[in-house]
């Protein structure tokens, strides 16, 4: 059903968010521990990451139906 | 300041859309303002406010300058904006040429006729049947329409039959109608014509025929009675006559000699001076002269008169003869003739004779009677003289006295003085009584003359006239022989004619005769026809009709098992439609139903041969066959799915559909008030291609039933809430197609239900 794509993607959308929200945490929090002496900037800085490439993915997603794919021709 | 920043921003995204609130343009807010200034004084904070509403105006009329677009879509969503916009910069630049325009119009006039409508479902079905009833009644009229056909063909035929069977009496019987007078008046033309040369000819024949005939008359009549009795008679008279004349003349020249002998005697006895006895012997014999004079005379004059009777007889006889005509008895008639002329010459000669010795006896019988008065006289004067003596004179002799004698020698000389006196008168009258006497006997002689003149002019005219006869009848005899031999000649020349006539009048009489047969035959012919084919026209007309009926029995029997069929096909296909209709109904609340296929093969099945009915049943869209449809209940349902989620991106579309706009996309419908239903107009406008509005259509249109124009209304969403609404739009229109053409079915199977049920 297409109204159930867009909830499918929404459901992606945060289900990606989410995953990148702790995968950007965790590696900030990794990166804070490990490299930055538990500063808070990295964590922020990965969770902003995180969030920012699940914006992103999450846009393209949406947006994919949208967006024009090209192809290159083949020089003959 | 970062919310009022956004309460700016939704208000003119709000106001982009919907161009209710009066909001500021859309823009980027470049204003930022301090956080945090909650210690500014109100003034501060007007002013701040009249500062940042003056730098958007300004921002906005320094945009739409630079951006024809932006102050286009300004003065559409701002009111006034335009006025202010125009007192600022002037008149807007000339618009481009909107595609977009172009899809709205086609759109209006869909919408107009479907928006005219206010049609619910039932109404469409209704509008959609009035086609199928009108073919199906066309189908099923078909099926009595062969029946009443048939008939009608029987009954044409039936009518071309009796038409012929009245015209073939007709045919036959102006021809021999025709036919027999024009031959009958051909023929009897002929036969006039025929006769009328005849006729014409006759005439010219007619004599010479008629001639044939007198001959033929003639030699009959002279065969038979006439010339035997003619000639017999002829003869007979001719015998008597020459008899009675022969008798006359003998008569006569008795008489002749008779009178001869007479005036002989009496000449002797005047002039002889006899002796007185011989005197009386010769008075005796004078006597018996006279007497037999007298005596011959009366006979001559009987037998003259006997001979002239007998004469006349003859010449009557010969007249009659004549009368007769008989030209063979002509020279018998010219013969008698002559003999009649001959006799009568011979009786005038002899009475001639007779006459002359008559007149001499006259004369000397005037000399006696003279002689004889003188005696008387003498004895007269004697007697005078001598009164006594009265005796006659004869026996007187011996009485007379002296005298007497003296008287009488007295007498006698003064007789004798007397006569010598006389005699010397006479002898001096002599010549003069000469003359006289001759002139007497001149004329007497010329009377004499005159007669014998006449009678034998008479005898010569009649002798000329038996002459002439006689020529004529030599004549007559000549050209009648060539008469004859002409007539002959032309009678052979009019036999032959005849002959040559008669064989063609044989010959047209009996060609006549052959047509006149022929005709007769021909209408006996015609006639035997004509009732012979009378009897067979009846009989081929009962046979017909007969026939016919048979025929249109069965016609109507077929046509009747056909109908029978038709209203079990129609039965069937209406059972069918039934199932299918049926299995419409197993649809569930969110499953679909069954897989029409089924029902769809059975209705193919039983309407093999109806072509409507097949071409609507493949017109099913295979989704519905193999899958299904969904009920419109469920499509209802689904969606209140679909508008809620249409309403949420209602913002979205190719130009924006960042997360952003998803965002405000979602801002936009929860802060949206607007009646859910809204009744569709009857126009559609380009301002009413609004999502919310559209959505709002086809919610009311849902809630009335009518799916189509929530269909409708959801084909004309945009951008992602088309994409939202598409499955939906799929499904529904599958279920209105299925239903359309179930519904048109379930219509054609009543209308061919209606038409195939006979009316009791």
């Amino acid at each position: 059903m297409s109204e159930k794509e867009l909830g499918q993607k929404w459901d992606h959308c945060l289900a990606d968010s989410a995953i990148k929200f702790g995968t950007g945490l965790g590696l900030g929090i990794v990166f804070s521990v490990v490299f930055f002496k538990r500063r808070t900037w990295p964590i922020v800085f990965g969770t902003g990451l995180g969030l920012g490439m699940a914006y992103s993915n999450c846009q393209n997603d949406l947006r994919s139906h949208y967006v024009l794919h090209s192809k290159v021709a083949k020089e003959q | 300041m970062l919310r009022v920043c956004w309460k700016g921003a939704h208000a003119a995204a709000r106001q982009c859309v919907c161009g209710k609130v009066k909001a500021h343009p859309l823009q980027h807010c470049r204003k930022y303002s301090t956080a945090g200034d909650s210690g500014s004084s109100a003034g501060k904070i007007v002013a701040a406010s009249l500062l940042s509403v003056g730098g958007g105006l300004g921002g906005a009329i320094l945009y739409a300058k630079w951006d024809p677009k932006f102050r286009a879509n300004v003065e559409k969503s701002v009111p006034y904006s335009d006025q202010l916009f125009e007192m600022a910069l002037g008149p807007p630049p000339p618009p481009l040429v909107l595609l977009q325009k172009k899809p709205i119009e086609p759109l209006q006039i869909f919408s107009l006729s479907e928006a005219s409508k206010e049609s619910k479902q039932p109404k469409d079905k209704a509008k959609k049947s009035d086609p199928a009833p009108v073919e199906a009644p066309a189908a099923v009229e078909e099926a009595p329409a062969p029946t009443a056909q048939t008939l009608e063909e029987a009954s044409v035929e039936a009518a071309h039959i009796i038409s012929a069977i009245g015209e073939v009496p007709s045919v036959p019987a102006p021809g021999t109608s025709d036919e027999s007078p024009p031959g009958h008046t051909a023929a009897g033309e002929e036969c006039k014509d025929h006769h009328e040369p005849e006729l014409k000819e006759r005439p010219a024949e007619e004599v010479t025929a008629r001639l044939a005939q007198q001959d033929k008359a003639e030699q009959d009549a002279l065969a038979l009675t006439l010339f035997p009795t003619l000639t017999a008679g002829l003869e007979e008279s001719l015998g008597s006559t020459a008899k009675t004349t022969l008798q006359a003349i003998g008569a006569q020249e008795a008489a002749l000699t008779a009178i001869a002998a007479h005036t002989n005697k009496l000449k002797e006895a005047m002039d002889s001076e006899t002796p007185p006895d011989e005197k009386s012997s010769q008075w005796k014999a004078l006597n018996e002269a006279l007497s037999d004079r007298t005596r011959a005379m009366e006979e001559a004059e009987e037998a003259l008169l006997k001979a002239k009777g007998e004469l006349e007889n003859l010449r009557g006889v010969i007249n009659s003869a004549k009368q007769s005509k008989i030209n063979t008895a002509r020279p018998q008639i010219l013969a008698a003739e002559e003999n009649l002329h001959s006799m009568i010459v011979d009786l005038d000669k002899v009475v001639t004779k007779v006459q002359t010795a008559q007149t001499e006896a006259k004369i000397v019988s005037q000399y006696s009677e003279l002689v004889n008065e003188a005696k008387a006289q003498f004895q007269q004067e004697l007697a005078n003289i001598t009164p006594e003596t009265q005796a006659n004179w004869k026996g007187l002799s011996g009485k007379l006295s002296a005298d007497d004698l003296t008287s009488l020698i007295a007498h006698a000389h003064r007789r004798i003085d007397q006569l010598n006196r006389e005699l010397a008168e006479q002898r001096v009258r002599e010549q003069i009584h000469i003359e006289v006497a001759l002139e007497q006997q001149k004329l007497e002689d010329q009377k004499a003359l005159e007669r014998a003149v006449v009678s034998t002019l008479e005898h010569s005219r009649e002798d000329m006239r038996l002459e002439q006869e006689k020529k004529a009848q030599e004549v007559r005899e000549v050209m009648e022989a060539e008469m004859r031999t002409q007539l002959r000649r032309q009678a052979a020349a009019h036999t032959d004619h005849l002959r040559d006539v008669l064989k063609v009048q044989e010959q047209e009489l009996r060609e006549e005769a052959q047509e006149i047969l022929n005709s007769k035959m021909m209408e006996q012919e015609t006639h035997y026809r004509r009732l012979t084919q009378e009897q067979l026209d009846t009989f081929t007309l009962d046979m017909n009709a007969a026939y016919a009926r048979l025929k249109g029995i069965e016609e109507a029997i077929d046509s009747h098992v056909i109908a029978e069929e038709e209203a079990r096909k129609a039965h069937q296909l209406w059972l069918s439609v039934e199932a299918l209709n049926y299995t419409l109904r197993s649809a569930g609340a969110d499953f679909p139903t069954e897989p029409l296929e089924g029902a769809v093969g059975v209705i193919k099945e039983n309407c093999a041969e109806n072509e409507f009915a097949q071409a609507l049943a493949t017109a099913i869209p295979e989704e519905s066959l193999s899958r299904g449809i969904y009920s419109e209940a469920s499509l209802r349902a689904r969606f209140y799915d679909i508008r809620r989620l249409a309403r949420r991106v209602a913002l979205i579309d190719e130009t924006r559909n960042s997360l952003y706009q998803y965002f405000l996309s979602y801002l936009q419908s929860v802060l949206l008030f607007e009646r859910e239903q809204v009744a569709p107009p009857a126009k559609l406008a380009p301002e009413d291609l609004d999502t919310f509005k559209l959505l709002a259509y086809a919610n009311y249109s849902i809630e009335r039933g009518d799916l189509e124009l929530a269909a409708k209304f959801v084909n004309q969403l945009r951008g992602e809430s088309q994409r939202v609404a598409q499955d939906w739009l799929k499904e529904a229109r599958l279920t209105l197609e299925t239903k359309q053409v179930i519904s048109l079915l379930s219509a054609y199977a009543n209308a061919v239900g209606l038409g195939t049920t006979q009316a009791p």
